[in-house]
């Protein structure tokens, strides 16, 4: 501090017309759109604790996602993936279940958003494949291996201790998908701002040639961020299916497109080096609750879809802006 | 001449013996021996192609010798990377000064090496001190040691990569090209912090183009051509005009 006196005055005004628009705009944007739905739905439940609720709990896997993908962008990767991880994972779970009981069905699920992971963190870290055209052949590869697993069945997954604890059990009054919400959004915050690791992914991204001289393993980094993103889409996949109390397909098909637009909302750089992991939940409840109030409106799919869209364009625009300054 | 009463007392921080490096069949380095003592500041200086880059490099533990050896503190070590340089206490600030452009100064300082706390937390508390501290010992003069690096001018930039190298470095720096991407008031500046590490006790190898600036902060200038080394002169003892024909090697000797 004692550093500011030294003719710095101009610099520090300088600093503070400098505003960071994009860190903020989450919170206007959640806080603008709440309201708007607020006031013109007024009539038609969007106040409601059972409608705000539902916008939590169907919010849960996104947002799960979403952590994964912070770390992912943060390190200056992409994770494209996760759209159809979600959906072999919940099979894998389902199928497991129904012969071998819930744990290894737990496993499975888990196991096979771990190993998506580590197949696209291997191509990217060490056969040093672009991110994007890795995961985006990972997507497309996997949907269709969701697709032949079950010949487009539904498998019913009926463990009641799964379907309680991963989708619509509740502990001391609060669902566990809640619970989910708030433990991985703690978790992975503390892992991103306050751990080695976290500082590592963030200087990654940032700049890797700098990261490498000053003796961070940006490969390993690269894996790292890439597995936990696999893992947190699996993740996603056992919330699904303990909802739902089945596995199809379709699972998280739709997915990929908000979560992306929560991260960035939130506050994660495309190109990496800066993010939030709070952002991240904020901008998924917010994509959340702009679905339900799409819906209530009255809004078709296809126009809701079309809404979607436009945010993710106004959010990258003002990502990159922030960039370029 | 207190400088040259020092050498004759203590050990080299760095002694290079015979280097020899080879890319392939062609020679990059030959027979190229230096001692750098601590307190003291050596100018390698050279033509474009002369061999400094690839010299960093060994030093810095990116490229092992072919042949030859390096010592530090009289003790011949095996340097096989930037990480084993770094342990033997000799840090660089590169061209390109390796700074996390998005991160603040005090995470820029310890990137790679951040302190943690009893619960494996990053202890901020103690690299926003460390760098405060540090950065008002060279008097860099930075808003604070939260500043993001890209909202700091290329002058703050290199004092806080300086600064940074300052702080881990316990034998030895090597700078490439300081302030080549700086103006005036700023070279000012940073040729005034590169002059105070002097105090430090640690030894500074300096590469420059500016054969002004080498002769302000050097002690001694060592001319590299061709991979080979002409020649090392004591600043004091020489001139422009006899680093220039080294240099380009019209020097009759």
């Amino acid at each position: 501090m004692s550093s500011t006196n030294n003719g710095t005055a101009v610099r520090a005004a300088g600093l503070a017309g400098r505003v960071n628009l994009q860190q903020y705009v989450v919170y206007f944007g959640f806080l603008a759109i709440f309201l708007f739905f607020a006031v013109v739905l007024k009539d038609s439940g969007f106040l409601t604790v059972r409608n705000l609720s539902n916008i939590v709990l169907q919010t849960a896997p996104a947002t799960i996602m979403a952590i994964g993908l912070v770390f992912v962008m943060s390190a200056g990767e992409i994770d494209l993936s996760i759209g159809s991880i979600v959906a072999v994972s919940a099979l894998a779970a389902a199928v497991t279940m129904q012969t071998y009981g819930m744990v290894p069905g737990i496993a499975a699920g888990l196991g096979c958003g771990l190993l998506i992971g580590l197949v696209n963190g291997v191509l990217v870290a060490y056969v040093r494949l672009p991110s994007f055209l890795v995961t985006l052949a990972t997507l497309g590869l996997f949907a269709g291996v969701s697709r032949s697993m079950t010949d487009l069945r539904s498998i019913p997954v009926t463990n009641e201790f799964f379907t309680g604890f991963f989708g619509s059990g509740s502990l001391l009054g609060i669902p566990s998908l809640v619970w989910w919400t708030v433990i991985a959004v703690a978790l992975g915050h503390i892992i991103y701002r306050e751990t080695r690791f976290g500082a590592h992914v963030l200087a990654v991204g940032d700049n890797a040639r700098a990261a490498s001289v000053s003796g961070i393993s940006v490969p390993k980094m690269r894996l790292a961020v890439l597995m936990i993103s696999g893992g947190l889409a699996g993740l996603a996949g056992l919330l699904y299916a303990g909802r739902l109390q089945a596995a199809k397909y379709t699972l998280g098909e739709t997915d990929l497109m908000t979560v992306i637009a929560a991260v960035i909302v939130g506050g994660t750089l495309l190109n990496g080096g800066k993010g939030s992991i709070v952002g991240a939940l904020v901008g998924s409840l917010m994509m959340g609750m702009l679905n339900n109030g799409l819906i209530l409106m009255g809004l078709s799919v296809s126009d809701q879809m079309i809404v979607r869209g436009l945010i993710i364009l106004a959010a990258v625009a003002v990502s990159l802006r922030e960039k370029s300054r | 001449m207190t400088a040259t009463a020092a050498l004759a007392t203590t050990k080299p921080v760095l002694a290079l013996q015979d280097i020899r490096k080879t890319f392939g069949g062609v020679v990059a380095i030959e027979n190229f021996s230096l001692e750098v003592y601590p307190g003291e500041i050596v100018a390698l200086v050279g033509d474009n192609g002369a061999g400094k880059s690839t010299l960093i490099k060994i030093v810095s533990g990116v490229h092992a010798p072919t042949s030859g050896s390096i010592s530090i503190e009289g003790q011949p070590v095996a340097m096989a990377s930037a990480t084993m340089a770094r342990a033997h206490g000799i840090e660089v600030v590169y061209q390109d000064l390796a700074l996390a452009d998005q991160q603040t100064v005090y995470m820029n300082m310890f990137l790679g090496r951040e302190p943690t706390n009893a619960l494996g937390l990053l202890d901020r508390r103690r690299m926003i001190a460390e760098t405060e501290k540090l950065v008002t010992e060279l008097d860099v003069r930075i808003p604070s040691a939260h500043a993001t690096i890209r909202d700091l001018s290329g002058g703050q930039r290199q004092g806080v990569a300086i600064a940074r190298a300052t702080h881990w470095a316990s034998k030895l720096i090597l700078l490439d090209e300081p302030t080549a991407a700086l103006g005036v008031a700023e070279t000012a500046k940073v040729e005034e912090i590169v002059a105070s590490l002097k105090t430090r006790n640690i030894g500074v190898l300096i590469i420059s183009h500016s054969l002004d600036q080498v002769f302000k902060l050097s002690d001694r200038i060592c001319v590299l051509r061709r991979g080979r080394q002409i020649g090392v002169r004591e600043t004091k003892k020489t001139d422009k005009n006899e680093i220039i024909a080294m240099i380009t090697g019209l020097q009759q000797s």
